[in-house]
């Protein structure tokens, strides 16, 4: 999900300096927040999330948060919503948003200031307990590769075929075969393909610019680093099946062969 | 030991059933016994092409929903007595189909038949699904253009996640059945080379069969071409593909002779035309 930073300026008194005045600039980032959705009976659910807390300290310590009160106004109504936020913020979370309830629902509570019309779309997470039923762990797509805990990398040892959707937020992901065209990788990190790259290939989620993607073959549909993505009518056909590798240089997409 | 196996495609029309009664009437012919059986509920082919239409009481949603017997609604084959078919009801929908319902079906058939071929519908729906649900082996069957290509890679995408064998951890045996395949039109660079759809869809080749009219003329009849012509080549391409399935080394060699064979002698006809 993105979160628009603005690089605050200073005020300046008078409108005569408007011209000297900084440029602002706006940048755009992709952090990985963490959605959770407490459910009744709320002392288990607490519990259960206390322990893995516990567990691992570290895992929660500056995430963002996102609360889905989803379940909790559906089986406890209005009320719920203020005892979940209230629960949550004493383990000191930070909370940057809810899900499931209107921006009226929150007017008047301590929390009207969450955003409640976060965009972004669901990863996969490791949870600090590898718990297979673990709620907070959600794929994309249902086919999509699950993530084993601990991992930092992503071995597919096959084809990702037209239609599947590989999302990896944790790291790199090595694809040992083609990605078919109607597929798409997703990564935190950089994407190696041996084989031909015919779907969409984004890397980057997190590390931003300084990921990378190679393929052995390009006919690509779309790929895409930190925010720049181009479509294949935008890439010289000279590029195309060749091996290539695909960066952000200055601010723009670039696209070289290695051949 | 019997095989489940599914004949699918994604997309329509790429010569599914055909194949399906086909390969079937080819495996029965060498000995095997094989059931027939039509998934796609609601417009249902199989029973045309097999030249059994008026011979259908029962079908696969009655088995299902128990209004009746297994026994009652196969129709054995007059031309083959080891050939089978199951039909799909016409006046129902694919909601009919259950997984556990079809699971209980083709467990019963596993007892009588070595070879349950499920003719799968085209899409990535219920029907589909469940066709391949219990499948140990696929057929994919892909016609020589982008978009059967890109559709076939599908639901080999899907072969790999959504059967049984795939989510106990096993692999399904998968192999490509290239249909309507016309080698002059490919040397021309107007469809697809054999070699392009292998690569894009890294799957093991088990026949290639050349777009004829005797295969249109055989489901006109109701008869697999197998039966109805089987000296032409099409008829040659699936018994060899049934022998494959049957672990014998067939060969490829032919039908890339004949290939270049139809494809010099239309050339020499141009050349003599000039």
């Amino acid at each position: 999900m993105a979160v628009d930073r603005v690089e605050r300026q200073r005020r300046r008194d008078s409108a005569a300096d408007i011209f000297d005045l900084p440029t602002v600039r706006l940048r755009g980032r992709n952090v990985l927040a963490l959605v959770l959705a407490p459910e009744f009976p709320m002392s288990d659910w607490f519990t259960a999330f206390d322990r893995q807390l516990n567990a691992a300290p570290g895992f929660f310590a500056d995430r963002p948060i996102v609360a889905d009160l989803r379940p909790a106004l559906s089986q406890g109504g209005q009320q719920a919503i203020g005892l979940v936020l209230d629960t949550l913020a004493l383990r000191d979370l930070k909370l940057i948003g809810v899900e499931g309830v209107e921006a009226r629902q929150l007017a008047g509570t301590p929390w009207e200031r969450l955003a409640t019309r976060l965009h972004g779309r669901d990863t996969a997470v490791e949870t600090p307990e590898a718990d297979p039923d673990a709620p907070s762990s959600t794929e994309a797509d249902p086919e999509a590769e699950p993530a084993a805990a601990g991992q930092t990398s992503l071995l597919i040892d096959r084809p990702v075929r037209s239609g599947q959707s590989v999302v990896f937020a944790e790291g790199d992901v090595t694809v040992v075969g083609s990605v078919s065209s109607g597929a798409e990788v997703l990564a935190g990190g950089s994407i190696h393909i041996y084989g031909a790259l015919r779907g969409r290939a984004i890397a980057g989620l997190r590390a931003g610019a300084s990921a990378r993607i190679f393929c052995r073959k390009l006919e690509a549909e779309l790929v895409g680093v930190d925010q720049l993505y181009r479509t294949a009518e935008n890439w010289g056909a000279g590029l195309h099946g060749r091996a290539v590798q695909v960066m952000c240089d200055r601010g723009s997409l670039r696209l070289s062969a290695f051949d | 030991m019997s095989k489940v196996m599914v004949v699918t495609s994604g997309k329509g029309g790429v010569g599914k059933t055909t194949s399906s009664a086909s390969l079937g009437a080819a495996l029965a012919q060498r000995g095997q016994s094989v059931v027939l059986v039509d998934f796609d509920v609601g417009l249902r082919n199989l029973d045309l092409i097999m030249g059994a239409e008026r011979r259908v009481v029962f079908d696969l949603v009655n088995v299902i929903q128990g209004d009746a017997k297994l026994p009652q609604a196969l129709i054995r084959d007059k031309r083959l007595e080891t050939l089978s078919l199951l039909p799909a009801s016409q006046t129902r929908d694919k909601d009919a189909l259950t997984e556990e319902g079809v699971g209980r079906v083709i467990d019963e058939l596993k007892e009588r038949f070595d070879w349950i071929i499920c003719d799968s519908p085209a899409g990535i729906e219920k029907g589909a699904t469940l066709a391949m649900r219990y499948a140990d082996v696929a057929v994919v069957v892909t016609n020589p253009e982008v978009s059967s290509v890109r559709d076939s890679d599908r639901i080999i995408g899907m072969l790999d996640s959504k059967t049984r064998r795939a989510e106990s951890g096993e692999r399904i045996d998968k192999h490509l059945l290239l249909t309507r395949y016309d080698p002059a039109r490919a040397a021309r660079g107007e469809m697809m080379k054999v070699e392009d759809v292998l690569e894009i869809l890294a799957v093991p080749l088990l026949g290639i069969v050349v777009e004829s009219p005797d295969v249109l003329t055989a489901s006109n009849m109701g008869a697999p071409v197998t039966l109805h012509n089987p000296a032409s080549p099409a008829a040659q391409a699936y018994v060899d593909a049934a022998r494959r399935l049957l672990g014998e080394d067939v060969p490829f060699a032919q039908p890339a002779a004949r290939q270049q064979g139809l494809f010099s002698r239309l050339f020499g006809k141009k050349a003599a035309a000039a």
